[in-house]
């Protein structure tokens, strides 16, 4: 089997004999293979029995069927296939004709032979990139397609249903940029009404990030579910983390344990950006560092615990850097001081309010500017009667 | 972003420029890796000119922390904006990596 396969297309019987003696060298080492054809019908007779050729090199006058009608067609049985037309020397109108119709190049008669050769290795040249770029084409469908079922994946894993009791509200959302991201939070129930709360942001994206946040996500519910206190249960997961992470890849945790009967939120820092207490009159406080590394990068570390206590009307807010960050067109971030004023301005009613009106004020800050991180918030309030 | 680097001694100094971020932060891996030598003893990582840096760009920085440790070759950062000191601060990162004020005293820390 040669590596490529030419139908030459003419009426004239000796360009056949030409071609095979001059290009013997091609035809015997295997590089090219020639079928012939005497006229455009039977060219698309030879096309349709043969799919495996790879380009056409057509005279242009010939009886019933003429190679600029026979250039029309070719696309219909194979839009991969290169045409390289044969002109009289100076045709320029037939030339232009056969190149708005598609041809890749031409050549003239009396042929050149080394000249044919050039032009036959160049398309063919063109032939193999542009079989490659058809391919890294379907594999970038492909990655899409991926890319799309793991962002699905991130979003469905996260909980949309909060629980609520008298003396609690409890609301989050996440907007993943539009790469798969690593952010993630999460809310689930634990011994003596307790409710365990977590945000969480790992350090890249795309589809290695966002199994890591699941393989985080996982050790962490199923961690703290047996351990009480939020420091261990960091330790624990930092070290289970570390063990199989070979890719430097790390994530930045809060996990707080919330006692809705005496309001305090118990909670260690994984390297996360700290939690901001939002007071009933608008004014907010940023919790101080309490120490605590990023979880996957060292192993052993220790994780400081600390307790805030909300008075009634306050709400607690987690959030990601993805909101800190936020770009606008002059790439200046939203920060912190501006998410202060969003509360200064209007205190926020209940916890569903503030992670809404904090996705609000970033969206109106941003603008058009695309969004090149997640945006995660998580909130939860002490209402009047706990 | 954009790296340039001098020798102070036997100590390469890497000045980093502008932002590190997901866009960029594999781009800074190469030219860094790029630009140590197998004989360097000690690498600083001057931030003097670098804005910002985002979480993929830390991992970068750990990636090269480690790369460095297992070769034996003293690494530090020095002369971190407010902004980026913060940064490192939040995640952690000061407790695995030196940071120094200056690259003066970076550089008599690697040489010590």
């Amino acid at each position: 089997m040669a590596k490529y396969k030419i139908l030459v297309v003419d009426d004239e019987p000796d360009l056949e004999p030409l071609i095979l003696q001059r290009m013997r060298r091609a035809i015997r080492t295997g590089l090219y293979a020639f079928v012939f054809a005497r006229n455009g019908v039977e060219a698309l007779e030879r096309l349709s029995e043969q799919e495996d050729i790879d380009m056409v090199l057509s005279d242009i006058n010939m009886p019933r069927m003429d190679g600029l009608t026979l250039l029309e067609q070719i696309p219909k049985v194979d839009p991969n296939i290169r045409s390289v037309i044969i002109s009289a020397y100076g045709d320029m109108k037939n030339i232009r004709t056969a190149m708005n119709r598609g041809a890749f190049d031409f050549v003239t008669k009396p042929l050149d032979f080394k000249d044919l050769r050039h032009t036959i290795d160049r398309t063919l040249q063109h032939l193999i990139e542009w079989r490659a770029a058809l391919a890294s084409r379907d594999q970038l469908v492909a990655l899409q397609n991926e890319l799309d079922v793991a962002s699905k994946i991130q979003q469905s894993i996260l909980p949309t249903q909060f629980p609520k009791a008298a003396e609690f509200e409890v609301y989050a959302n996440m907007e993943p940029a539009r790469n798969v991201g690593g952010d993630f939070y999460d809310i689930f129930m634990l011994e003596d009404s307790h409710v365990g709360l977590a945000i969480a942001d790992v350090s890249d994206k795309g589809v290695p990030a966002s199994l890591f946040m699941m393989s985080s996500r996982t050790l962490l519910k199923g961690t703290a579910i047996g351990v009480p206190a939020p420091g261990n249960v960091l330790k624990d997961v930092n070290d289970l983390l570390y063990e199989e992470n070979d890719t430097s890849m790390f994530v930045t945790v809060i996990y707080a344990v919330y006692s809705p009967s005496t309001g305090t939120f118990m909670y260690a820092n994984g390297g996360h950006n700290p939690p901001l207490i939002i007071h009933r009159d608008g004014s907010s406080t940023l919790l101080p560092p309490i120490g605590g590394i990023a979880l996957g990068i060292a192993p052993g570390m220790m994780f400081p615990q600390d307790t805030v206590t909300l008075e009634s009307g306050d709400t607690l807010m987690l959030y990601t850097d993805g909101v800190t960050e936020a770009m606008d067109a002059d790439r200046e971030e939203f920060g912190m001081e501006r998410m202060q004023q969003v509360f200064a301005d209007q205190p926020p009613a209940n916890s569903k309010e503030a992670t809404e009106m904090i996705f609000e004020a970033v969206h109106a800050f941003a603008g058009d500017t695309p969004q090149s991180d997640d945006i995660t918030c998580l909130t939860i309030s002490r209402t009047g009667t706990g | 972003m954009a790296i340039s680097t001098e020798r102070e001694g036997w100590v390469l100094v890497i000045k980093a420029e502008g932002r590190i971020d997901g866009s960029n932060a594999a781009q800074f891996l190469e030219s860094v890796e790029g630009v140590i030598d197998q004989n360097d003893n000690a690498v600083i990582l001057d931030f003097t000119q670098l804005n910002y840096i985002s979480s993929a760009g830390l991992r970068i920085i750990l990636l090269i922390a480690k790369d460095l440790r297992q070769r034996n070759v003293k690494f530090a950062v020095c002369s971190l904006s407010s902004s980026v000191h913060e940064i490192f601060m939040i995640s952690g990162f000061d407790q695995i990596i030196d940071l120094y004020d200056d690259s003066a005293s970076a550089v008599s820390a690697v040489q010590g």
